[in-house]
């Protein structure tokens, strides 16, 4: 009760913060001192401060289970373990956008105290810009989505978290993924900063690349999480469906890792200017869409927790306000720097990166229409159609060849003019990857020449950027493992998408089942109760052709509150392939229905995509080290 | 005629504009060929042509009509007015129970008979696919 209170009047007096930093820093920026006034610093900090504090009495709200705070009540139940009580918290409308704004705050804060050897103007105007931001979300908290919101009469008991969210890989899936999302604002706020006082230079580029890298790796963990979650969770078997909810976080992921290569020719020779603005940009429009997208309703997911139109057009107005302001602040104020020209030789370091940009922005065209269009669409004419894998699955695949052969020249040119050096060891490679592949895929694909191009392609970037790990030491060391993890991810997605195979039967307790060689048995079923759930373990024996056996053991459960039936898969990880087994019961009948899968290299995915983000540690700890 | 700076940035541009239009061709193209319409049993009834193309059926999983056995499922999909049979070889979601809405994607056969490929997993016991409740008609 109390809690309630203390968090509804922080956010309220959070908001004044707001306000009040903006008089503040219109007044301080057209002061004669050099120094951002501490009392500047003093203020967002205490903003910082209010916001956790709402933040920390919402989580005392959940803990204690106090039904009369609605969000509680909505989405709590006293029988649910205390870690998921706390996860509850985010796992919910209101309480995400509270780590929405904590997030905010808390970089903007960040922002203010590393960045004191930069210029005053510019300092001044990336808070007002996020002061902008934050108000927005103030005011769409307070009015819209008010986590505090009182009950009265005060109900016994919550309606429970939906039972999917419980799981430890979401509970912290939407903090990691929201630093990544909500950490794009930063960049967006510094830019526009940048572009009004004409700051757009190397030493901006040098700068801002610590924050493109932060935000690029909690977004890069962030999908993860949510990719590997889905995997066991939902029972679909895969690790990425392009769902429009995964499309819409993998369209910032695009452009935030277009930017963090653009910015690199920023930081060396000072080009590109406009196309860095336009990129910091975009990223924090599609960050913000994505919200709008999730929230309003308009695409169907777990995300959406509430369908309530008025978020989504608040959501709608304050989007469009940005995109409308930031476009302008560009036009107004962009000044090309002539000093520096952009054109390029083309065999360079810089036109390589170019490349990756222009291959960056085409998979986001793709991915972005797979998921507008279909919206479109329906408010066009009412026609209801859904894009599914295949049209991604086409019109990104025969592109990802020639992409990764850029991924192994690119890195290698000099930067303004560079020479093909290493001709013939290169070709040696290229031919005999092709060779290889060729062999080995002969008996196991059907669509040979397609997968022969393509795994060649990932084959040779896997074993360029291993010997640069392994043998030329000191070059580059955070690119050359980004990269290499980046073509082990490509290599363990295409492995497992041509050697996956699976079977879906329906089967009674006792009963037996060949598959592949290898036999399956269903042994038995256990009941078993849980404190917010009972559930139905199946035991199923496996035995494989050279007679070794495991078991697995999937689990139907029901959830008390609210009544919701889900499948546990059970999963036999090994490092060559995962054994996934699901089960489900249809109502009434004698009959449960088997999903058997073998997968192989699914460990590596999750594995390349941590060596992934590991390089971009490795290249954030870098720039440290060298001030 | 021109200096050698503006040809080249001529090049590039051109560059740009042809990869821009090829793109736009390919992912329309593509689109084309790849999207899954929705359509209600009643929808399905009034077809003048059967198309060949996959298409998702949405309505309720009509009461006592779900038969299994150990190849395949089998159902039918009403919208109060009209229903079709399904058939469904497949894992099906948790919530896929008599009484209750589902979407199924697959191709039709006849009017009255729906090969489903894949039936949609749907996250809670009152969610009702947006397509569902307009083909229902509820509000």
């Amino acid at each position: 009760m109390l809690a309630n209170q203390i968090g509804y009047y922080s956010l309220i007096l959070g908001l004044l913060f707001s306000v009040y930093l903006c008089i503040v820093s219109i007044k301080d920026f057209n002061n004669a001192d050099k120094k951002v006034s501490t009392n500047i610093i003093t203020l967002s900090f205490l903003q910082l401060a209010f916001v956790i504090i709402s933040f920390i009495s919402l989580i005392l709200s959940f803990i204690n289970s106090d039904f009369s705070n609605e969000t509680v009540f909505n989405n709590s139940h006293t029988t649910k373990p205390l870690f998921y009580k706390i996860s509850g918290t985010w796992g919910n409308h209101e309480g995400s956008l509270l780590l929405w704004l904590l997030v905010l705050t808390l970089f903007i804060f960040l922002f203010l105290i590393k960045s004191r050897e930069q210029p005053k103007k510019y300092r001044i105007l990336t808070l007002l810009f996020q002061q902008l931001i934050i108000i927005g979300f103030f005011l769409f908290v307070l009015m819209t989505s008010n986590p505090f919101n009182y009950l009265f009469p005060i109900p016994a008991e919550g309606l429970g978290l939906n039972p999917i969210l419980q799981d430890p890989a979401l509970a912290i899936h939407p903090p990691i993924l929201y630093l990544g999302y909500v950490g794009s604002s930063i960049i967006f706020s510094a830019s526009l900063a940048a572009v009004a006082q004409n700051y757009i230079s190397r030493e901006w580029g040098q700068h801002i690349k610590k924050w493109v890298l932060i935000s690029w790796i909690f977004l890069t963990i962030g999908i993860m999480l949510g990719s590997i979650w889905a995997y066991y969770e939902l029972g679909w078997g895969g690790f990425w469906f392009w769902d429009p909810v995964e499309n819409v976080s993998l369209m910032p992921w695009l452009t935030l890792t277009a930017l963090l290569h653009c910015i690199l020719v920023l930081e060396r020779r000072g080009a590109l200017t406009s196309w860095v603005v336009i990129l910091s940009i975009t990223t924090f429009t599609l960050s913000m869409c994505g919200t709008f997208l999730v929230r309003s309703g308009i695409l169907n997911s777990v995300h959406t927790f509430a369908n309530d139109p008025t978020r989504g057009i608040f959501i709608l107005i304050f989007l469009f306000i940005l995109i409308f302001l930031s476009l302008g602040i560009f036009f107004l104020f962009h000044k090309e720097n002539n000093k520096n020209s952009d054109t390029f030789f083309w065999l360079s370091k810089e036109s390589s990166i170019l490349v990756n940009n222009w291959f960056m922005m085409y998979f986001l065209s793709v991915v972005l229409i797979g998921t507008v269009y279909p919206i479109f669409l329906d408010v066009i004419s009412a026609e209801k159609i859904s894009v599914g894998p295949p049209f991604y699955q086409k019109l990104i695949a025969p592109f990802l060849a020639p992409f990764l052969l850029f991924m192994v020249f690119g890195p290698k040119l000099k930067w303004i003019k560079s020479k093909i050096e290493n001709k013939s060891s290169l070709i040696i490679f290229l031919i005999i990857s092709v060779i290889l592949m060729f062999f080995i895929l002969k008996n196991i694909t059907t669509d040979l020449l397609f997968y022969t191009i393509l795994i060649s392609a990932a084959f040779l970037l896997f074993f360029t950027t291993s010997k640069e790990l392994f043998f030329k030491k000191f070059t580059n060391m955070s690119q050359a493992v980004a990269h290499f993890g980046f073509s082990l991810f490509i290599l363990s997605i295409l492995f497992n998408s041509i050697l996956s195979s699976e079977i879906t039967t329906n089967i009674k307790v006792g009963e037996r089942f060949n598959y592949n060689g290898a036999e399956i048995f269903f042994k038995k079923i256990e009941q078993d109760n849980k404190s917010n759930f009972s559930s139905i373990v199946g035991y199923f024996k496996i035995t494989n052709k050279k007679g070794k056996v495991i078991e697995l053991k999937p689990e139907i459960r029901v959830y008390n509150q609210p009544v919701i039936i889900t499948s546990e898969a059970d999963i036999k990880t090994t490092l060559l392939e995962d054994k996934f087994l699901v089960m489900n019961i249809v109502k009434g009948k004698k009959y449960f229905n088997i999903r058997y899968q073998v997968k192989p290299f699914m460990l590596w995915i999750w594995i390349s995509i941590l060596i992934l983000s590991f390089g971009g540690l490795m290249s954030l700890s870098k720039k440290k080290y060298e001030k | 005629m021109y200096g050698k700076k503006v040809k080249l940035r001529f090049l590039f541009l051109a560059l740009i504009i042809f990869s821009v239009i090829l793109s736009v061709f390919l992912i329309l193209q593509s689109l084309k060929n790849n999207v899954v319409y929705f359509q209600s049993p009643s929808e399905i009834k009034s077809l003048i042509e059967l198309s060949k193309k996959k298409i998702r059926v949405g309505g309720m999983v009509k009461n006592e009509s779900i038969s299994i056995n150990s190849d395949e499922i089998t159902f039918v999909i009403t919208d109060f007015k009209n229903e079709i049979n399904v058939t469904f070889s497949g894992a099906v979601p948790n919530l896929f129970t008599e009484g209750k809405g589902v979407v199924a994607e697959g191709f039709l056969k006849d009017r009255n008979y729906f090969l489903a490929t894949k039936i949609l997993a749907k996250h809670d016991e009152n969610y009702m696919p947006p397509e569902v409740k307009e083909a229902l008609g509820v509000k």
